[in-house]
Protein backbone atom coordinates (compact mmCIF):
# COMPACT_ATOMS: atom_id res chain seq x y z
CA UNK A 1 0.00 0.00 0.00
CA UNK A 2 2.76 2.79 0.82
CA UNK A 3 4.83 1.74 -2.30
CA UNK A 4 1.46 1.71 -4.10
CA UNK A 5 0.75 5.27 -2.72
CA UNK A 6 4.35 6.17 -3.54
CA UNK A 7 4.40 5.37 -6.74
CA UNK A 8 1.20 7.42 -7.49
CA UNK A 9 2.45 10.71 -6.41
CA UNK A 10 5.67 10.05 -8.51
CA UNK A 11 2.99 9.58 -11.11
CA UNK A 12 1.19 12.38 -11.06
CA UNK A 13 4.35 14.59 -10.86
CA UNK A 14 5.04 13.06 -13.84
CA UNK A 15 1.71 12.51 -15.49
CA UNK A 16 1.35 16.90 -14.26
CA UNK A 17 4.18 17.22 -16.45
CA UNK A 18 2.91 15.43 -19.40
CA UNK A 19 -0.29 17.33 -18.72
CA UNK A 20 0.77 20.85 -19.34
CA UNK A 21 2.64 19.77 -22.57
CA UNK A 22 -0.11 18.14 -23.81
CA UNK A 23 -2.14 20.99 -23.43
CA UNK A 24 -0.16 22.43 -26.08
CA UNK A 25 -0.98 20.11 -28.85
CA UNK A 26 -4.50 19.37 -28.33
CA UNK A 27 -5.15 23.13 -28.22
CA UNK A 28 -2.99 23.93 -31.27
CA UNK A 29 -4.35 21.16 -32.86
CA UNK A 30 -7.80 21.56 -32.08
CA UNK A 31 -7.53 25.52 -33.10
CA UNK A 32 -5.65 25.13 -36.98
CA UNK A 33 -5.32 21.10 -37.34
CA UNK A 34 -2.08 21.31 -37.12
CA UNK A 35 0.05 18.36 -34.73
CA UNK A 36 3.04 20.86 -33.94
CA UNK A 37 5.90 18.54 -33.82
CA UNK A 38 7.51 21.24 -32.98
CA UNK A 39 5.66 21.46 -29.67
CA UNK A 40 8.19 19.18 -27.54
CA UNK A 41 10.88 21.74 -27.99
CA UNK A 42 9.27 24.25 -26.41
CA UNK A 43 9.69 22.32 -23.31
CA UNK A 44 13.75 22.74 -24.10
CA UNK A 45 13.83 26.62 -25.11
CA UNK A 46 11.35 26.75 -21.51
CA UNK A 47 14.15 24.98 -19.52
CA UNK A 48 17.28 27.14 -20.79
CA UNK A 49 15.40 30.04 -20.39
CA UNK A 50 15.04 29.47 -17.17
CA UNK A 51 18.63 28.05 -16.47
CA UNK A 52 19.97 31.62 -18.29
CA UNK A 53 17.58 33.48 -15.84
CA UNK A 54 18.91 31.97 -12.99
CA UNK A 55 22.48 31.32 -13.51
CA UNK A 56 23.06 34.75 -15.35
CA UNK A 57 20.79 37.06 -13.84
CA UNK A 58 20.22 35.73 -10.43
CA UNK A 59 16.21 35.46 -10.52
CA UNK A 60 14.34 32.93 -8.04
CA UNK A 61 11.67 30.48 -9.22
CA UNK A 62 8.91 32.82 -9.79
CA UNK A 63 10.31 34.89 -11.73
CA UNK A 64 12.35 32.78 -13.63
CA UNK A 65 9.51 30.25 -14.82
CA UNK A 66 7.38 33.53 -15.60
CA UNK A 67 10.19 35.24 -17.49
CA UNK A 68 10.48 31.61 -19.37
CA UNK A 69 7.10 31.32 -19.85
CA UNK A 70 6.87 34.86 -21.73
CA UNK A 71 9.74 34.09 -23.92
CA UNK A 72 9.18 30.68 -24.77
CA UNK A 73 5.33 31.74 -25.72
CA UNK A 74 6.56 34.32 -27.86
CA UNK A 75 8.77 32.44 -29.86
CA UNK A 76 5.53 30.15 -30.10
CA UNK A 77 3.65 33.18 -31.57
CA UNK A 78 6.37 33.96 -34.16
CA UNK A 79 6.93 30.20 -34.90
CA UNK A 80 3.24 30.21 -35.99
CA UNK A 81 3.35 33.59 -38.02
CA UNK A 82 6.88 32.85 -39.77
CA UNK A 83 6.48 29.46 -40.78
CA UNK A 84 2.85 28.29 -40.43
CA UNK A 85 0.82 30.90 -41.05
CA UNK A 86 1.67 31.21 -44.93
CA UNK A 87 0.79 27.20 -45.05
CA UNK A 88 -3.05 27.51 -43.79
CA UNK A 89 -5.04 27.31 -46.77
CA UNK A 90 -2.60 24.81 -48.20
CA UNK A 91 -2.65 21.43 -47.87
CA UNK A 92 -2.30 19.97 -44.09
CA UNK A 93 0.85 17.90 -44.98
CA UNK A 94 2.60 21.17 -45.89
CA UNK A 95 2.38 22.40 -42.10
CA UNK A 96 3.31 19.41 -41.12
CA UNK A 97 6.54 18.86 -42.91
CA UNK A 98 7.10 22.28 -41.97
CA UNK A 99 6.66 21.23 -38.33
CA UNK A 100 9.28 18.64 -38.57
CA UNK A 101 11.12 21.05 -40.07
CA UNK A 102 11.22 23.87 -37.56
CA UNK A 103 11.45 21.22 -34.87
CA UNK A 104 14.92 20.45 -36.11
CA UNK A 105 16.30 24.07 -36.25
CA UNK A 106 14.87 25.01 -32.63
CA UNK A 107 16.83 21.80 -31.24
CA UNK A 108 20.08 22.63 -33.42
CA UNK A 109 20.04 26.02 -33.32
CA UNK A 110 21.14 26.31 -29.30
CA UNK A 111 23.49 23.48 -30.09
CA UNK A 112 25.48 25.10 -32.98
CA UNK A 113 25.55 27.74 -29.86
CA UNK A 114 29.04 27.96 -27.96
CA UNK A 115 26.94 28.71 -24.41
CA UNK A 116 24.46 26.03 -25.28
CA UNK A 117 25.86 23.59 -27.45
CA UNK A 118 24.92 19.77 -27.17
CA UNK A 119 26.30 18.65 -23.94
CA UNK A 120 23.53 18.09 -21.05
CA UNK A 121 24.00 20.89 -18.24
CA UNK A 122 22.83 20.49 -14.53
CA UNK A 123 19.95 22.39 -14.05
CA UNK A 124 19.95 24.39 -10.75
CA UNK A 125 18.04 23.49 -7.43
CA UNK A 126 15.52 26.45 -7.69
CA UNK A 127 13.03 25.57 -4.56
CA UNK A 128 14.72 24.34 -0.87
CA UNK A 129 14.21 20.37 -1.14
CA UNK A 130 12.61 19.38 2.25
CA UNK A 131 11.93 16.22 2.84
CA UNK A 132 8.81 14.81 4.87
CA UNK A 133 6.90 11.45 5.44
CA UNK A 134 3.21 11.32 4.94
CA UNK A 135 1.87 7.95 6.58
CA UNK A 136 4.98 6.25 5.10
CA UNK A 137 5.26 7.91 2.07
CA UNK A 138 7.97 10.52 1.25
CA UNK A 139 7.89 13.35 -0.25
CA UNK A 140 9.52 16.51 -0.80
CA UNK A 141 8.33 20.14 -1.58
CA UNK A 142 9.60 20.43 -4.96
CA UNK A 143 7.18 17.55 -5.59
CA UNK A 144 4.14 19.25 -4.19
CA UNK A 145 4.87 22.55 -5.26
CA UNK A 146 5.36 21.29 -8.78
CA UNK A 147 1.82 19.37 -8.26
CA UNK A 148 0.30 21.84 -7.38
CA UNK A 149 1.62 24.76 -9.74
CA UNK A 150 1.13 22.33 -12.39
CA UNK A 151 -2.89 22.04 -11.30
CA UNK A 152 -3.15 25.78 -10.54
CA UNK A 153 -1.76 26.50 -14.14
CA UNK A 154 -4.65 23.53 -15.71
CA UNK A 155 -7.50 25.14 -12.93
CA UNK A 156 -6.38 28.64 -15.02
CA UNK A 157 -6.10 27.23 -18.34
CA UNK A 158 -9.65 26.00 -17.71
CA UNK A 159 -11.75 28.77 -16.40
CA UNK A 160 -10.13 30.68 -19.59
CA UNK A 161 -11.38 28.95 -21.95
CA UNK A 162 -14.93 27.77 -20.80
CA UNK A 163 -15.50 31.39 -18.74
CA UNK A 164 -13.97 34.40 -20.56
CA UNK A 165 -14.73 36.14 -23.61
CA UNK A 166 -10.89 34.69 -25.21
CA UNK A 167 -12.12 31.62 -24.26
CA UNK A 168 -15.38 31.33 -25.75
CA UNK A 169 -13.38 33.36 -28.93
CA UNK A 170 -10.91 30.50 -28.92
CA UNK A 171 -13.46 27.78 -29.19
CA UNK A 172 -15.36 29.97 -32.14
CA UNK A 173 -12.41 30.42 -33.96
CA UNK A 174 -11.36 26.70 -33.90
CA UNK A 175 -14.90 25.66 -34.93
CA UNK A 176 -15.55 27.90 -37.89
CA UNK A 177 -13.04 30.21 -38.36
CA UNK A 178 -15.38 32.07 -41.13
CA UNK A 179 -18.12 32.12 -38.65
CA UNK A 180 -16.28 34.00 -35.78
CA UNK A 181 -15.01 36.47 -38.44
CA UNK A 182 -18.35 37.92 -39.32
CA UNK A 183 -18.41 38.37 -35.80
CA UNK A 184 -15.61 40.43 -36.15
CA UNK A 185 -13.42 38.11 -34.51
CA UNK A 186 -9.75 38.71 -35.50
CA UNK A 187 -8.96 35.19 -36.22
CA UNK A 188 -5.07 35.33 -36.53
CA UNK A 189 -4.89 37.31 -32.95
CA UNK A 190 -6.59 34.41 -31.31
CA UNK A 191 -4.66 31.80 -33.01
CA UNK A 192 -1.57 33.42 -31.79
CA UNK A 193 -2.97 33.72 -28.20
CA UNK A 194 -3.73 30.00 -28.50
CA UNK A 195 0.09 29.39 -29.27
CA UNK A 196 1.49 31.83 -26.98
CA UNK A 197 -0.65 29.70 -23.90
CA UNK A 198 0.92 26.51 -25.51
CA UNK A 199 4.01 27.23 -25.79
CA UNK A 200 3.94 28.80 -22.02
CA UNK A 201 2.50 25.73 -20.44
CA UNK A 202 5.07 23.90 -22.47
CA UNK A 203 7.43 26.13 -21.20
CA UNK A 204 6.30 25.52 -17.41
CA UNK A 205 5.90 21.49 -17.69
CA UNK A 206 10.00 21.93 -19.12
CA UNK A 207 11.35 23.54 -16.40
CA UNK A 208 9.03 21.41 -13.89
CA UNK A 209 10.46 18.52 -15.66
CA UNK A 210 13.80 19.66 -15.08
CA UNK A 211 13.67 20.46 -11.24
CA UNK A 212 12.96 17.08 -10.85
CA UNK A 213 15.42 15.36 -13.25
CA UNK A 214 18.11 17.97 -12.95
CA UNK A 215 19.57 17.61 -16.19
CA UNK A 216 18.72 19.41 -19.57
CA UNK A 217 20.31 19.47 -23.55
CA UNK A 218 18.82 20.47 -26.57
CA UNK A 219 17.07 16.60 -27.41
CA UNK A 220 15.48 17.02 -24.34
CA UNK A 221 11.94 17.66 -26.13
CA UNK A 222 12.52 14.92 -28.47
CA UNK A 223 11.23 11.90 -26.32
CA UNK A 224 9.11 14.30 -23.38
CA UNK A 225 6.92 15.78 -26.44
CA UNK A 226 6.66 12.62 -27.74
CA UNK A 227 4.92 11.29 -24.69
CA UNK A 228 2.78 14.09 -24.16
CA UNK A 229 1.71 13.86 -27.68
CA UNK A 230 0.69 10.74 -27.04
CA UNK A 231 -1.10 11.75 -23.93
CA UNK A 232 -3.26 14.28 -25.51
CA UNK A 233 -3.89 11.45 -28.54
CA UNK A 234 -5.40 9.41 -25.60
CA UNK A 235 -7.42 12.23 -24.37
CA UNK A 236 -9.24 12.62 -27.67
CA UNK A 237 -6.60 15.52 -29.29
CA UNK A 238 -8.53 19.00 -29.32
CA UNK A 239 -9.85 18.25 -26.33
CA UNK A 240 -8.46 19.99 -23.17
CA UNK A 241 -9.47 18.15 -19.96
CA UNK A 242 -8.73 15.17 -22.26
CA UNK A 243 -4.99 16.80 -22.37
CA UNK A 244 -5.01 16.85 -18.50
CA UNK A 245 -6.37 13.51 -18.03
CA UNK A 246 -4.25 11.43 -20.63
CA UNK A 247 -1.19 13.29 -19.39
CA UNK A 248 -2.27 11.95 -15.64
CA UNK A 249 -3.03 8.26 -17.13
CA UNK A 250 0.43 8.14 -18.70
CA UNK A 251 2.44 9.62 -15.84
CA UNK A 252 0.70 7.04 -13.89
CA UNK A 253 1.03 4.66 -16.38
CA UNK A 254 4.93 5.27 -17.15
CA UNK A 255 6.03 5.18 -13.39
CA UNK A 256 4.32 2.02 -12.24
CA UNK A 257 5.65 0.28 -15.28
CA UNK A 258 9.00 1.39 -14.45
CA UNK A 259 8.97 0.05 -10.83
CA UNK A 260 7.90 -3.31 -12.71
CA UNK A 261 11.00 -2.78 -15.45
CA UNK A 262 12.35 0.36 -16.87
CA UNK A 263 12.73 -1.04 -20.55
CA UNK A 264 8.67 -1.39 -19.87
CA UNK A 265 8.86 1.98 -18.10
CA UNK A 266 10.19 3.36 -21.24
CA UNK A 267 7.82 1.64 -24.06
CA UNK A 268 4.66 1.63 -21.72
CA UNK A 269 3.46 4.69 -23.51
CA UNK A 270 3.71 3.45 -27.53
CA UNK A 271 1.99 0.13 -25.75
CA UNK A 272 -1.19 2.94 -24.38
CA UNK A 273 -0.96 4.46 -28.13
CA UNK A 274 -1.43 1.56 -30.32
CA UNK A 275 -4.05 0.10 -27.34
CA UNK A 276 -5.91 3.49 -27.99
CA UNK A 277 -5.74 3.79 -31.70
CA UNK A 278 -7.29 0.46 -31.74
CA UNK A 279 -9.81 0.43 -29.45
CA UNK A 280 -11.11 3.87 -29.10
CA UNK A 281 -8.85 5.76 -31.74
CA UNK A 282 -10.93 9.82 -31.02
CA UNK A 283 -9.34 9.35 -27.59
CA UNK A 284 -10.70 9.24 -23.65
CA UNK A 285 -12.56 12.25 -24.20
CA UNK A 286 -13.04 12.81 -28.15
CA UNK A 287 -15.49 12.40 -30.45
CA UNK A 288 -14.70 10.81 -33.43
CA UNK A 289 -14.47 12.71 -36.50
CA UNK A 290 -12.81 11.93 -39.81
CA UNK A 291 -9.75 13.76 -39.92
CA UNK A 292 -7.42 14.21 -42.50
CA UNK A 293 -3.48 14.78 -41.00
CA UNK B 1 -24.76 52.94 -48.83
CA UNK B 2 -23.03 49.67 -50.46
CA UNK B 3 -21.92 50.37 -54.42
CA UNK B 4 -20.16 46.98 -56.07
CA UNK B 5 -18.84 48.08 -59.38
CA UNK B 6 -17.59 45.47 -61.91
CA UNK B 7 -16.75 42.72 -59.55
CA UNK B 8 -15.12 39.86 -60.69
CA UNK B 9 -14.01 36.56 -58.30
CA UNK B 10 -12.33 33.49 -59.04
CA UNK B 11 -12.10 30.23 -57.38
CA UNK B 12 -8.73 29.00 -59.14
CA UNK B 13 -9.77 28.15 -62.59
CA UNK B 14 -14.01 28.29 -61.67
CA UNK B 15 -14.98 32.46 -62.89
CA UNK B 16 -17.33 32.57 -59.84
CA UNK B 17 -18.32 36.20 -60.33
CA UNK B 18 -18.24 37.63 -63.93
CA UNK B 19 -17.94 41.80 -63.47
CA UNK B 20 -21.39 42.07 -61.63
CA UNK B 21 -22.46 45.90 -61.01
CA UNK B 22 -25.08 47.13 -57.55
CA UNK B 23 -25.82 49.00 -55.51
CA UNK B 24 -28.00 48.58 -52.15
CA UNK B 25 -29.11 52.21 -50.60
CA UNK B 26 -29.70 53.46 -46.55
CA UNK B 27 -32.64 52.30 -45.51
CA UNK B 28 -33.72 49.66 -48.58
CA UNK B 29 -33.92 45.73 -48.43
CA UNK B 30 -32.70 44.80 -51.77
CA UNK B 31 -32.33 41.08 -53.20
CA UNK B 32 -30.46 39.46 -54.98
CA UNK B 33 -31.99 36.35 -56.41
CA UNK B 34 -30.90 33.43 -58.78
CA UNK B 35 -30.18 29.91 -58.95
CA UNK B 36 -28.03 27.50 -57.25
CA UNK B 37 -24.57 27.65 -58.39
CA UNK B 38 -24.86 31.50 -59.89
CA UNK B 39 -22.41 33.29 -57.35
CA UNK B 40 -24.89 34.72 -55.27
CA UNK B 41 -23.15 33.58 -52.10
CA UNK B 42 -19.83 34.17 -53.40
CA UNK B 43 -20.68 38.06 -53.64
CA UNK B 44 -21.40 38.11 -50.09
CA UNK B 45 -18.51 36.61 -48.79
CA UNK B 46 -16.73 38.50 -50.99
CA UNK B 47 -18.20 41.63 -49.57
CA UNK B 48 -17.60 40.55 -46.44
CA UNK B 49 -13.71 39.95 -46.46
CA UNK B 50 -13.72 36.00 -46.67
CA UNK B 51 -13.06 35.83 -50.60
CA UNK B 52 -10.69 37.92 -52.25
CA UNK B 53 -11.67 40.23 -55.65
CA UNK B 54 -9.88 39.53 -59.06
CA UNK B 55 -11.36 42.48 -60.17
CA UNK B 56 -13.88 45.74 -59.57
CA UNK B 57 -14.43 47.61 -56.52
CA UNK B 58 -16.41 47.23 -53.48
CA UNK B 59 -17.75 50.89 -51.37
CA UNK B 60 -19.03 50.63 -48.13
CA UNK B 61 -20.30 54.10 -46.73
CA UNK B 62 -17.73 55.86 -49.31
CA UNK B 63 -14.88 53.52 -48.64
CA UNK B 64 -13.15 51.18 -50.85
CA UNK B 65 -13.63 47.54 -48.61
CA UNK B 66 -11.61 45.32 -51.24
CA UNK B 67 -9.67 42.81 -49.31
CA UNK B 68 -9.98 44.30 -45.89
CA UNK B 69 -9.34 41.47 -43.54
CA UNK B 70 -13.38 40.10 -42.28
CA UNK B 71 -12.71 41.74 -38.88
CA UNK B 72 -12.82 44.77 -39.74
CA UNK B 73 -15.35 44.85 -42.28
CA UNK B 74 -17.61 44.01 -39.62
CA UNK B 75 -16.57 47.03 -37.37
CA UNK B 76 -17.29 49.30 -39.84
CA UNK B 77 -20.29 47.93 -40.04
CA UNK B 78 -21.31 45.37 -41.86
CA UNK B 79 -23.14 41.85 -40.54
CA UNK B 80 -23.57 39.04 -42.08
CA UNK B 81 -25.63 35.34 -41.50
CA UNK B 82 -23.81 33.37 -43.72
CA UNK B 83 -25.45 30.25 -45.35
CA UNK B 84 -26.41 27.30 -43.87
CA UNK B 85 -26.43 29.57 -40.44
CA UNK B 86 -22.84 28.27 -38.77
CA UNK B 87 -24.19 28.98 -35.83
CA UNK B 88 -21.08 27.47 -32.85
CA UNK B 89 -22.82 24.69 -31.72
CA UNK B 90 -19.98 23.99 -29.44
CA UNK B 91 -21.35 26.97 -27.59
CA UNK B 92 -24.45 28.08 -25.41
CA UNK B 93 -27.12 30.05 -27.07
CA UNK B 94 -26.19 33.00 -24.80
CA UNK B 95 -22.14 32.41 -25.69
CA UNK B 96 -22.67 32.44 -29.22
CA UNK B 97 -24.62 35.88 -28.84
CA UNK B 98 -22.28 37.27 -26.54
CA UNK B 99 -19.62 36.76 -29.53
CA UNK B 100 -22.01 38.69 -32.19
CA UNK B 101 -21.16 41.80 -29.62
CA UNK B 102 -17.56 41.17 -28.69
CA UNK B 103 -16.33 44.47 -30.49
CA UNK B 104 -18.62 46.53 -28.80
CA UNK B 105 -17.79 48.07 -25.59
CA UNK B 106 -21.15 49.71 -24.68
CA UNK B 107 -22.32 46.85 -22.36
CA UNK B 108 -25.46 48.46 -21.40
CA UNK B 109 -25.86 48.76 -25.36
CA UNK B 110 -25.08 45.31 -25.47
CA UNK B 111 -27.38 44.53 -23.00
CA UNK B 112 -30.67 46.37 -24.53
CA UNK B 113 -29.56 44.63 -27.79
CA UNK B 114 -29.76 41.37 -26.26
CA UNK B 115 -33.19 41.90 -24.27
CA UNK B 116 -34.49 43.40 -28.77
CA UNK B 117 -32.68 39.65 -29.45
CA UNK B 118 -34.96 37.91 -26.98
CA UNK B 119 -38.13 39.77 -27.98
CA UNK B 120 -37.86 38.86 -31.71
CA UNK B 121 -37.30 35.35 -30.89
CA UNK B 122 -38.40 34.25 -27.56
CA UNK B 123 -37.39 30.98 -27.71
CA UNK B 124 -33.57 31.84 -27.82
CA UNK B 125 -34.49 33.54 -24.39
CA UNK B 126 -35.69 30.08 -22.81
CA UNK B 127 -32.67 28.05 -24.54
CA UNK B 128 -30.26 30.77 -23.71
CA UNK B 129 -28.00 28.18 -21.97
CA UNK B 130 -28.31 25.32 -24.04
CA UNK B 131 -25.70 24.40 -26.36
CA UNK B 132 -26.60 26.10 -29.85
CA UNK B 133 -25.94 22.48 -31.45
CA UNK B 134 -29.01 21.25 -29.78
CA UNK B 135 -31.58 23.74 -31.37
CA UNK B 136 -33.61 22.97 -34.11
CA UNK B 137 -32.89 24.37 -37.69
CA UNK B 138 -35.32 26.92 -37.16
CA UNK B 139 -34.08 28.24 -33.95
CA UNK B 140 -30.20 28.11 -35.38
CA UNK B 141 -31.18 30.13 -37.92
CA UNK B 142 -32.94 32.68 -35.33
CA UNK B 143 -29.85 32.22 -33.42
CA UNK B 144 -27.66 33.19 -36.71
CA UNK B 145 -30.04 36.39 -36.96
CA UNK B 146 -30.03 37.30 -33.70
CA UNK B 147 -26.00 36.74 -33.61
CA UNK B 148 -25.60 38.87 -36.31
CA UNK B 149 -27.87 41.58 -34.71
CA UNK B 150 -25.67 41.58 -31.93
CA UNK B 151 -22.76 42.94 -34.12
CA UNK B 152 -24.48 46.14 -34.98
CA UNK B 153 -24.10 46.53 -38.44
CA UNK B 154 -25.65 49.11 -40.43
CA UNK B 155 -25.92 46.78 -43.68
CA UNK B 156 -27.47 42.99 -42.82
CA UNK B 157 -26.11 40.19 -45.81
CA UNK B 158 -28.61 37.10 -45.27
CA UNK B 159 -27.41 34.09 -47.16
CA UNK B 160 -30.69 31.74 -47.63
CA UNK B 161 -32.41 32.85 -44.49
CA UNK B 162 -35.72 30.56 -45.68
CA UNK B 163 -33.06 27.40 -46.54
CA UNK B 164 -34.18 23.62 -45.42
CA UNK B 165 -36.71 25.58 -42.76
CA UNK B 166 -40.47 24.76 -42.89
CA UNK B 167 -43.16 27.03 -45.00
CA UNK B 168 -44.50 29.00 -41.16
CA UNK B 169 -41.02 29.19 -40.14
CA UNK B 170 -39.79 30.86 -42.92
CA UNK B 171 -42.49 33.33 -42.98
CA UNK B 172 -41.81 34.22 -39.56
CA UNK B 173 -38.08 34.58 -40.16
CA UNK B 174 -39.03 37.11 -43.27
CA UNK B 175 -41.87 39.41 -40.99
CA UNK B 176 -38.72 39.78 -38.83
CA UNK B 177 -36.16 40.48 -41.28
CA UNK B 178 -39.09 43.35 -42.42
CA UNK B 179 -38.99 44.55 -38.63
CA UNK B 180 -35.17 44.52 -38.60
CA UNK B 181 -35.08 46.92 -41.97
CA UNK B 182 -38.13 48.83 -40.38
CA UNK B 183 -35.45 49.27 -37.02
CA UNK B 184 -33.31 51.01 -39.32
CA UNK B 185 -30.56 48.37 -40.88
CA UNK B 186 -30.31 48.34 -44.57
CA UNK B 187 -30.76 44.87 -46.11
CA UNK B 188 -29.18 42.81 -49.02
CA UNK B 189 -30.89 39.64 -49.03
CA UNK B 190 -30.12 36.51 -51.38
CA UNK B 191 -32.83 34.15 -52.11
CA UNK B 192 -33.54 31.26 -54.20
CA UNK B 193 -37.00 31.91 -52.94
CA UNK B 194 -37.99 34.16 -54.84
CA UNK B 195 -41.50 34.67 -54.23
CA UNK B 196 -40.66 35.78 -50.61
CA UNK B 197 -37.65 37.37 -51.11
CA UNK B 198 -39.33 39.57 -53.80
CA UNK B 199 -42.40 40.28 -51.47
CA UNK B 200 -40.72 41.94 -49.12
CA UNK B 201 -37.12 43.69 -50.95
CA UNK B 202 -37.72 47.28 -52.30
CA UNK B 203 -35.19 46.67 -55.39
CA UNK B 204 -34.29 43.39 -56.42
CA UNK B 205 -31.40 42.04 -59.07
CA UNK B 206 -31.22 38.85 -60.94
CA UNK B 207 -28.24 36.72 -60.93
CA UNK B 208 -27.04 33.97 -63.63
CA UNK B 209 -23.61 32.10 -63.97
CA UNK B 210 -21.94 35.40 -62.39
CA UNK B 211 -23.87 37.93 -64.14
CA UNK B 212 -26.49 40.05 -63.29
CA UNK B 213 -29.28 39.63 -66.30
CA UNK B 214 -31.95 42.00 -65.01
CA UNK B 215 -32.58 44.16 -62.11
CA UNK B 216 -35.78 47.01 -60.96
CA UNK B 217 -38.33 47.08 -58.85
CA UNK B 218 -39.42 43.94 -56.64
CA UNK B 219 -42.95 44.70 -57.46
CA UNK B 220 -41.49 45.19 -61.31
CA UNK B 221 -39.85 41.61 -61.39
CA UNK B 222 -42.48 39.81 -59.61
CA UNK B 223 -44.98 40.51 -62.61
CA UNK B 224 -41.92 39.77 -65.02
CA UNK B 225 -42.96 36.79 -67.19
CA UNK B 226 -39.17 35.21 -67.03
CA UNK B 227 -39.05 36.05 -63.61
CA UNK B 228 -42.59 33.98 -63.40
CA UNK B 229 -41.04 31.31 -65.01
CA UNK B 230 -37.93 30.62 -63.95
CA UNK B 231 -38.07 31.40 -60.55
CA UNK B 232 -41.54 31.68 -59.46
CA UNK B 233 -42.59 28.20 -60.82
CA UNK B 234 -45.66 29.89 -63.07
N1 LIG C 1 -14.98 27.15 -52.27
C1 LIG C 1 -15.23 26.99 -53.58
N2 LIG C 1 -14.30 26.43 -54.38
C2 LIG C 1 -14.52 26.27 -55.70
N3 LIG C 1 -15.64 26.65 -56.31
C3 LIG C 1 -16.61 27.21 -55.59
C4 LIG C 1 -16.45 27.41 -54.19
N4 LIG C 1 -17.58 27.99 -53.70
C5 LIG C 1 -18.39 28.14 -54.77
N5 LIG C 1 -17.82 27.67 -55.90
C6 LIG C 1 -18.40 27.71 -57.26
O1 LIG C 1 -18.69 29.05 -57.57
C7 LIG C 1 -19.95 29.14 -58.22
C8 LIG C 1 -20.87 30.04 -57.44
O2 LIG C 1 -21.18 29.45 -56.19
P1 LIG C 1 -22.02 30.19 -55.08
O3 LIG C 1 -21.57 31.57 -54.96
O4 LIG C 1 -22.01 29.34 -53.88
O5 LIG C 1 -23.48 30.15 -55.74
P2 LIG C 1 -24.90 30.38 -55.08
O6 LIG C 1 -24.73 30.91 -53.71
O7 LIG C 1 -25.58 31.33 -56.00
O8 LIG C 1 -25.60 29.06 -55.08
C9 LIG C 1 -20.46 27.70 -58.37
O9 LIG C 1 -20.11 27.25 -59.66
C10 LIG C 1 -19.71 26.95 -57.31
O10 LIG C 1 -19.52 25.62 -57.70
MG1 LIG D 1 -25.30 30.06 -51.98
Amino acid sequence: METFLQLLIYGLQLGSIYALIALGYTMVYGIIGLINFAHGDFLMVGAFVALFAVTLFGLGFVPALLISMIITGLLGVSIERIAYKPLRKRPRLSALITAIGVSIVLENFPRALPFIGPAPRPFPQMIPMVKFNVLGVSTNSVQLIMIALSVLLMVMLQIIVTKTQIGRKMRAVSLDKDAASLMGINVNSVISVTFFIGASLAAAGGIFYASTYPMIDVYMGIVLGLKAFIAAVLGGIGNIPGAMVGGIIMGIAEIFATSINSDLGYGIGFVILIFILLVRPAGIMGKFTIEKV
Amino acid sequence: MLEIKDLHVSYGAIKAVKGISFEVREGEIVTLIGANGAGKSTTLRTISGLEATAGGTITFMGQNINNMPPHKIVELGISHVPEGRRVFTNLSVIDNLKLGANLRKDKEAVKKDMKKVFELFPILEKRQNQLAGTLSGGEQQMLAVGRALMTKGKLMLLDEPSMGLAPMIVENIFEIIKEINNEGTTILLIEQNAYMALSIADRAYVLETGNIVLEGSASDLAENDEIKKAYLGA
